[in-house]
């Protein structure tokens, strides 16, 4: 909605239309007041209790549904039991061992795997993956867990993604090749990943928690619903994406429906289907933080806690064992995938025989010196006093500088905005939305946004949607004002950008509560800090969309740019950029989205928008509450990208790099 | 040859793509332009044709001319529109999916422009593959595939994978598995095309070395005429998805029906297609005088005479059944008509 209002399109044919609406929204705004009062306040008679409504039905389900003799809770326990076991299994191995609570004295049957045996069976993964570089690589990560002592929670947090992923690769698979074979259950399940993908997952936590109980099971739960999406997507694109003689060669030898599907088609779309599971890993280690908010333990909940107790550097130990694993999950995998075919996998007796030698000699080891089993605590380094340290100093000689500057966004520019944002009519931005819907994208984009934005009004939610725009939206333009030029500038400078992507690839697998933890500490909490926390966060795809518009500008049209006499910056204006404008576009959107879903988290700094709503009903476990308020984000988001992504298709239709069709 | 029966015969084949095209096509009957202009596409129109027990018959056309939809017609990897494809003497289009399988498994086999070799799996798996499908068991399908291998040449690179071959030996690797299961026909669609040219050249001779082997019954698709005259026994010219004209390499080149099929041919050599056969005169041989078989071409035929022969003779089958005269030879070979 933001992009709308801030960077409203250029009018070409058909803009009677814009500058009418626009100029009747204007008249509205400025003389409507008192004519018109309900289209600047949804009357409340009007509204829909949508919240009533879900919070009645989750418990309807809970407590009375039932599909014949089987009561719905069974089955949400049903569900819970298949996840918990492999989780129990895998976490016995890794963190816990074989324990047995006698009398509030817990015994130690066997203990779990220790550190040395994890660390060297990681190694020889990454050996046989992807030779000695991968192999040193896991042993730096693994190891750097263990001398921060983080160990046992990382292996907590190891054990949940272990069992996570599997089921998010197969749930994934399964719903996309369904969705690949069955047009009607693709139709279906479109608007459902749409959802899945944009509402924040703070929304559904509160139904998974009361449906599922506190605990690591529900967090695995809640883990699926957010990583399994892009497998499904994946999944679908890559199926049919297979060449049309894959297809042909599988009926020319006669194969079976199922042989033609298992033995032909997933095993060629199997380069794209690894990306999936690459995405599934990445997307579970990020859900590590939230997922700890409803019990799932492990390095999250330390994080979580280090933001609670403001102890920067704690928290920052905890989220930098969060990217050590997630570093060396993802190469691990990459390398997997380039490396495996299904047949090598199979029995490979060296580095199996070497592998079950080092957990025995572990475990053996072990139980004669400690300090094989758990790494000793007299060898663990850490930097909390140092960082706490920083902080204060930097708290203490820049006072009055940070100060100022909060004060003076404050005043010009944040507090300005949001009156200007709360004051307009929502009738008017309804209408405002669904012209700009019908301009890009015909009159079913119109009925979307306006649908939408209608919703959100109609829900009661206008105001506090309203504060999530103005904060999405000046955290976005400040993201594009200082992405854009980076991008710029990096783009057409090699070594420069081989820097600078290292720096974002690394700032994207940092959890987004790490971000927000020293900026607490220096401006303490309020929209300023979100506003900041937000645009740290989101400008990554700013820059990163930029150069990858900038870089994939056809060289021979440079050249020919140069050979007309062009200077650089008529290059850079006239050529460059006018053609790279639809990925920059692009790069709005994820800007936005990445925005959408680090307001959220800022809800925790106290700010006073729908991600705060869906904060609080997570505190009250009230799932009408927070569903509908993560709708309202969810529907934000979904308006602000079916724009922009209708804008960006029609200007790569005008540079005919996409055909109009 | 000539008196070889009919392995797979084409009556009246029509494919038209479009929403309900045979409803369609009913009510409009066979009339291409009306068809298109009903918003229909008639990929293939009309095509007659029968291909002959063992001989190479070719579907020469440029890109949009409807040859690969034609031969996906004929196994039914597209559902022919209306018409008859007869297989030894079976209508393709009445029999059941489950027989249609049965067939392909056992009695066809196809080659694939781009190879379609599954990235996955060795080149012995990829072999073997067909069989596997059809649940023979392991080591017999392996025996049967490594024999397969030795044929097209690859002895050695069984345990390769696709991405570890060449072009051309990819394509040795799709021929060996389109030949696994024995078919009796065998559909090569553009099967060299993806291939450069010197390669390209070296897996034709490789192709007619296994066909004088095998003695399958072969349509050969390809867009390539220079391809077609070297291989084809007979060629079928199809353009906007009908067949132009079907005759040997020998009839396109001296007697083209459609000024379409004349282009194609006016670059061509005449004495790279004349066979020896065309051009003799036939009686009795002297017992010394050299023989040619009749299916050489003129061009080849050169040669025998730079000794200063008059004559030299040919011969069909090991039987000499005429002479062919040094005058004619050099006349065609200097571009004049045979």
């Amino acid at each position: 909605m933001s992009a709308l209002l801030l960077s409203a399109p250029r009018p070409f044919d058909g803009r009677w239309l814009w500058w009418l609406s626009l100029a009747l929204s204007l008249a509205l705004w400025l003389w409507g007041r008192a004519a018109l009062p309900l289209a600047f306040d949804y009357p409340k008679a009007w509204q829909i209790p949508a919240a009533a409504w879900i919070g009645g039905a989750i418990n309807w389900l809970v407590k009375e549904a039932s599909l014949g003799p089987v009561a719905f809770s069974d089955i949400t326990r049903g569900v819970a039991a298949v996840v918990d076991a492999p989780y129990r299994m895998v976490l016995a191995l890794l963190a816990t061992g074989v324990q047995q609570q006698s009398g509030g004295v817990t015994v130690q049957h066997v203990p779990p795997l220790s550190w040395m045996a994890v660390i060297g069976v990681m190694a020889l993964l990454g050996h046989w993956a992807g030779g000695l570089r991968l192999a040193a690589l896991m042993v730096v990560c693994f190891g750097f867990i263990a001398v921060f002592g983080q160990w046992q929670s990382a292996m907590v947090t190891l054990a949940s993604v272990l069992v996570a992923v599997p089921l998010g690769v197969v749930f994934g698979l399964a719903l996309g090749i369904l969705a690949w074979r069955f047009a009607w259950f693709e139709r279906g399940l479109r608007p459902l990943l749409d959802l899945m993908q944009t509402m924040p997952v703070f929304a559904y936590l509160v139904p998974v928690l009361i449906l599922f109980g506190f605990g690591p099971t529900a967090a695995v739960i809640a883990t699926l619903i957010y990583a399994t999406p892009p497998m499904t997507r994946i999944t679908t694109l890559a199926l049919s994406r297979v060449p049309e003689e894959a297809h042909d060669l599988a009926r020319m030898v006669g194969c079976t429906g199922r042989q033609r599907l298992w033995r032909v088609l997933v095993p060629s779309a199997r380069a794209p289907l690894m990306v999936g599971v690459n995405q599934v890993i990445m997307l579970s280690l990020n859900m590590v933080i939230i997922a700890s908010m409803i019990g799932a333990g492990g390095l999250g909940f330390d994080v979580l806690s280090a933001l609670r107790r403001l102890d920067f550097g704690a928290g920052l130990e905890a989220g930098l064992a969060i990217v050590a694993l997630a570093i060396a999950l993802d190469r691990l995998s990459q390398a997997v995938a380039q490396r495996g075919t299904a047949n090598d996998i199979g029995w490979q007796h060296p580095y199996l025989v070497a592998g079950l030698a080092m957990i025995g000699a572990g475990f053996a080891l072990g139980l004669i010196f400690p300090a094989v089993q758990t790494y000793p605590e007299a060898a663990r380094l850490s930097t909390s006093a140092f960082w706490a340290a920083a902080v204060q100093w930097i708290n203490l000689t820049f006072f009055d500088t940070l100060e100022a500057v909060k004060t003076f966004f404050l005043v010009w520019l944040l507090v300005p905005v949001k009156r200007f944002l709360l004051g307009l009519p929502w009738l008017a931005v309804v209408a405002l939305l669904g012209v700009a819907g019908w301009r890009l994208g015909g009159w079913r984009l119109a009925l979307l946004t306006a649908g939408l934005s209608f919703l959100i009004a109609a829900t009661g939610q206008w105001e506090k949607a309203m504060v999530t725009v103005y904060l999405c939206g000046i955290s976005t333009l400040i993201a594009m004002a200082i992405g854009v030029p980076v991008g710029i500038v990096v783009a057409t400078r090699e070594r420069v950008w081989a820097v600078t992507r290292v720096v974002i690839d690394t700032a994207q697998t940092l959890p987004s509560f790490v971000y927000l933890m020293p900026i607490v500490m220096l401006f303490r909490v309020g929209d300023f800090t979100a506003m900041i926390a937000v645009v740290a966060y989101a400008v990554v795809p700013a820059i990163r969309y930029t150069v990858l518009g900038l870089q994939s500008v056809d060289p021979r049209l440079i050249e020919a740019g140069r050979a007309m006499g062009c200077t650089p910056w008529q290059i850079l204006t006239r050529i460059r950029l006018r053609l790279a404008l639809p990925e920059i576009l692009l790069g709005l959107n994820q800007t936005i989205m990445f925005a959408l879903s680090m307001l959220v988290i800022t809800a925790l700094v106290g700010t006073r928008d729908l991600g705060q709503d869906v904060y609080i009903a997570l505190t009250k476990a009230n799932p009408g509450n927070g569903l509908v308020a993560g709708l309202g984000i969810a529907f934000i988001a979904i308006i602000a990208d079916r724009l922009l992504h209708a804008y960006a298709r029609r200007a790569r239709a005008r540079l005919g790099l996409e055909a109009t069709a | 040859m000539d008196a070889a029966p009919d392995t797979l015969v084409c009556r009246n084949v029509w494919k038209v793509f479009g929403a309900r095209a045979a409803e369609q096509m009913q009510a409009a009957g066979e009339d291409a332009a009306r068809l298109v202009a009903m918003g229909l596409v008639p990929a293939v129109r009309a095509v007659n044709l029968s291909v002959r027990r063992g001989e190479i018959f070719v579907i020469m056309g440029l890109s949009g001319s409807g040859k690969s939809t034609l031969v996906r017609c004929l196994s039914r990897l597209i559902e022919p529109t209306a018409g008859e494809i007869l297989f030894n003497g079976q209508n393709l289009l009445a029999a059941s999916e489950a027989e249609m399988t049965q067939i392909r498994r056992h009695r066809m086999g196809m080659v694939f422009q781009h190879f379609a070799l599954l990235p996955h799996m060795t080149v012995l798996d990829n072999v073997a593959f067909p069989l596997e499908v059809q649940g023979m068991a392991q080591a017999a399908r392996e025996a049967r595939a490594l024999e397969m291998i030795t044929l097209v040449g690859l002895t050695g690179r069984e345990a390769s994978y696709p991405r570890q071959l060449s072009g051309g030996q990819q394509q040795r690797v799709g021929i060996a598995r389109s030949l696994a299961a024995e078919p009796e026909l065998w559909f090569l669609d553009e099967p060299f095309s993806a291939l450069d040219p010197l390669i390209r050249r070296e897996l034709q001779d490789e192709f007619m070395r296994l066909q004088s082997r095998l003695h399958k019954t072969i349509v050969f698709i390809t867009h390539d005429f220079d391809e077609a005259i070297r291989l084809a026994d007979r060629i079928a010219i199809m353009k906007d998805g009908a067949v132009v004209q079907i005759g040997t390499p020998e009839d396109l080149v001296l007697s083209p029906a459609t000024d379409y099929v004349r282009e194609f041919t006016r670059a061509v050599p005449r004495a790279k297609v004349v066979r020896l056969a065309s051009l003799m005169t036939p009686g009795p041989v002297p017992a010394d005088m050299p023989c040619l078989p009749a299916r050489a071409t003129v061009a080849e035929a050169g040669r025998s005479f730079l000794s200063g022969a008059e004559r030299v003779g040919v011969s069909r089958d090991g039987q000499a059944i005429g002479t062919v005269r040094r005058e004619d030879v050099i006349r065609l070979l200097l571009g004049g008509e045979a």
